[in-house]
């Protein structure tokens, strides 16, 4: 199973080769990482998408909770949440029947386009990491030029907050 | 506040965190170091010959105390070679602070002489490392370095300190903190109480219990506690590799190792078990034979300070996390008061059953189907002259696996030896560093003549500092595990497991300083024994001559479960 889980990591120079040393050296899967400062400067916020069953995820948390950099870790996916991912897709779009299939297929998804040339169109889009691939699927009409995509962040709904 | 250099204060924290002995070799990113060291008698530097020994004497001497060791070597190729001495003490979670040079901070990623990354190489085999940044930061990262290395899952810790932080005309104010605070480790220093009532609560209902005891009683010092918990109960007690000594060797309770070279009624008592109380053990694959067919009947309560521990190869039942010390000492408050104890004619009939099992002695050894002397033989007989008093310093290989089957210990923290790593050229630095800070006590090194030149060169050190050890060297002319494993897997196709071209060890020892003996016989062996422990101040070498063709049994049967095991090459359970 896919789980989202989000670590408060001291920022350390070295903290993060640490967490993703850990997911190498015990063979644990990383589908995406996101990490970025957060807004107590001492602490970094990371995200990893990973997949396995109880056991192994179970293993993950005991083992990241281990890390002396590691300051705390919750699993989103054991309650409600939020996941997020933003991507930016450049495609071919050089006559007018695909710029128009483009735009409406992007608007569909509330997608924008943030960047136009003759032949290219750049279009943004935010959402969960299946959404994104929906976009890919759906305009797999289209001649793709570039993906990036930044990996999944992750909040819990409600109330619960990870903090210190 | 007193004002010292980089490198004064490294030497004066080490003074001030109570160390008296530290285990090293000089170059040219530890010369400020050294020269530090030099003008200072608080703490004393021993000069080993190779880095590995280095880490090895403060592995020992850790084991023994408890007490975090101390290594100090130079970067590049001197923190490489203390690499395998810290990954052996990572397996074994022993507590040792590692201080390792670094180059300058400016040259730091440019391929300067002598330089390696050694916080990247160090990370995945220990417990914590740290790089030092600014010379004002030393006294608080080695408090910390030591906090880390000592709580909790003990550990090795590394501290790379590149060569200007320890620059003699830069002082700094020096304090060395008295506490240590870090948001991100909080160790448990007790058991979760529920939890810990729930498991007697199951513990005395049990019709067969075993209580296995693993490397965290000696490590936490439970072994008082764990012993008042056996005898009070009367239950069975198995330990593991790492345990040998938490109940003594003799106890009537004690129905030995478990495991791939367990004896036979101990992996019997755990096959048929109904309640297993784990302290301080973490199942690896060398106690469990096949997961799926572990312990089929048994409920299973585990004690670990590491929650990862626990539930890891082996589901627990109830988990208690917690130091084995605490937890005991609440278990045995339950049984105490508690009006419930275990059945008695339930324990009797297990007894019973166990005492049939002990009456087969299933894998013990003969002595009439070769004119050689047998390895186990040699161990019975240090066992007789040192009266399971010693510390008992392995090597690995068969003779590892013998002196832990056959040597009775009396007492924790005697038997020293590389469980999770299997570090051959462990045995002769782990006996110096313990009969360094013990030298009063019978300190024997058990090796084979394969592991013993894995770091021979350290019996210059024994010579230079006086570190009388008793080498009992098990010679059977071959490398005897993989002699062993090939004979049973690869219709004994000896691939490179012959020791061609050995030395004259009795002329090697003497030209080092030492006193060489060679025994073939065993009539003249208990004999050439106690004349080597007669000789307290002179390091003796052994070199016995022993039936290479020897097996070690019971040895389970691969992926089996606890009971499949060979008792001999041509006998299974």
């Amino acid at each position: 199973m896919r789980h989202i889980i989000s670590v408060l990591l001291e920022n350390e120079p070295g903290a993060l080769s640490r967490v993703v040393g850990l997911f190498s050296q015990r063979n644990f899967n990383i589908e995406s990482l996101t990490v970025a400062p957060t807004d107590d400067e001492t602490l970094s916020r990371l995200t990893v998408t990973t997949q396995g069953d109880d056991r192994v995820v179970e293993q993950i948390t005991k083992q990241l909770n281990k890390l002396i950099d590691v300051v705390k870790v919750v699993d989103l996916t054991e309650g409600e949440h939020i996941e997020r991912e933003l991507m930016m897709i450049k495609l071919k779009a050089n006559n007018g029947t695909v710029r128009a299939e483009i735009k409406r297929t992007a608007d569909i998804f509330r997608g924008q386009v943030i960047d136009a040339t003759q032949n290219t169109f750049t279009v943004q889009l935010i959402g969960s990491s299946s959404k994104l691939d929906a976009f890919i699927e759906a305009l797999s009409g289209a001649s793709i030029l570039e993906v990036v995509r930044s990996g999944v962040s992750g909040i819990a709904r409600g109330e619960k907050v990870l903090s210190l | 506040m007193e004002l010292l250099s980089g490198a004064e204060m490294v030497v004066r924290a080490l003074k001030d965190e109570g160390v008296e002995n530290i285990y090293g070799y000089p170059g040219g990113s530890v010369l400020h170091l050294y020269d530090a060291l030099f003008q200072q008698e608080d703490v004393k530097h021993i000069l080993v010959r190779h880095e590995q020994a280095a880490t090895h004497m403060a592995d020992a001497y850790a084991r023994a105390t408890g007490k975090a060791g101390v290594a100090l070597v130079t970067s590049g190729p001197g923190a490489t070679n203390a690499v395998t001495g810290i990954a052996t003490a990572y397996m074994d979670s022993i507590p040792m602070v590692v201080i390792t040079g670094q180059v300058m901070s400016h040259l730091i990623g440019e391929d300067a002489f002598q330089e390696t990354d050694m916080i990247g190489i160090s990370r995945p085999v220990v417990k914590h490392n740290f790089s030092v940044q600014h010379p004002e930061e030393i006294p608080s990262i080695i408090k910390k370095a030591f906090h880390i290395a000592q709580t909790g899952r003990p550990g090795p810790v590394v501290v790379d300190i590149p060569k200007d932080m320890t620059n003699p005309t830069d002082r700094y104010p020096y304090e060395y903190p008295k506490n240590v605070k870090l948001r991100s480790y909080n160790p448990v220093n007790r058991g979760h109480a529920g939890q810990i009532k729930k498991a007697m609560d199951l513990f005395l209902t049990a019709k067969r219990p075993v209580i296995l005891a693993g490397g965290g009683v000696v490590i936490g010092h439970a072994s008082e506690e764990l012993r008042e918990l056996i005898h009070l109960t009367n239950v069975p007690c198995t330990n593991t590799l790492m345990a040998l000594g938490a109940l003594a060797g003799r106890d009537q309770n004690n129905v030995g190792m478990l495991g791939m070279h367990g004896s036979y009624e101990a992996n019997m008592v755990m096959h048929h078990a109904d309640v297993i109380l784990n302290i301080g053990a973490r199942f690896d694959d060398r106690v469990t034979n096949g997961t799926d067919k572990f312990c089929p009947t048994a409920k299973i309560i585990h004690v670990d300070i590491d929650p990862a521990s626990i539930s890891k190869t082996i589901r627990a039942d109830i988990p208690i996390v917690g130091p084995a010390k605490n937890v005991l000492d609440e278990m045995l408050a339950i049984v105490k008061a508690s009006n419930k104890q275990l059945d008695a004619e339930a324990l009797k009939s297990w007894w019973e059953q166990i005492e049939e099992w002990r009456g087969r002695h299933g894998g013990r050894y003969r002595t009439d189907d070769s004119e050689l002397m047998k390895p186990q033989q040699v161990i019975e007989t240090l066992d007789m002259v040192t009266g399971g008093d010693a510390y008992v310093c392995s090597d690995v290989g068969q003779h590892q696996m013998y002196a832990a089957q056959y040597y009775k210990f009396n007492h924790p923290n005697r038997w020293i030896n590389s469980g999770g790593l299997g570090t051959m050229g462990f045995g002769l630095p782990a006996a110096m560093g313990v009969k360094l800070n013990f030298p009063e006590a019978d300190v024997a090194c058990v090796t084979g003549e394969g592991s013993i030149q894995m770091n021979i060169q350290e019996l210059s050190t024994c010579n230079q500092y006086d570190i009388p050890v008793k080498v009992i060297c098990l010679n059977n002319q071959s490398l005897g595990m993989v002699r062993q494993w090939q004979d049973m897997n690869y219709e004994s196709r000896h691939s490179q497991s012959y020791m061609n071209s050995l030395p004259d060890f009795v002329k090697l020892v003497e030209s080092y300083g030492h006193v060489g003996m060679k025994v073939d016989k065993f009539s003249d062996l208990e004999a050439a024994m106690r004349e080597a422990f007669a000789l307290k101040d002179r390091l003796v070498f052994m070199d016995v001559a022993v039936d290479p063709y020897e097996h070690v049994y019971p040895m389970q049967v691969p992926r089996g479960s606890m009971r499949d095991m060979w008792l001999s090459k041509t006998e299974r359970t």
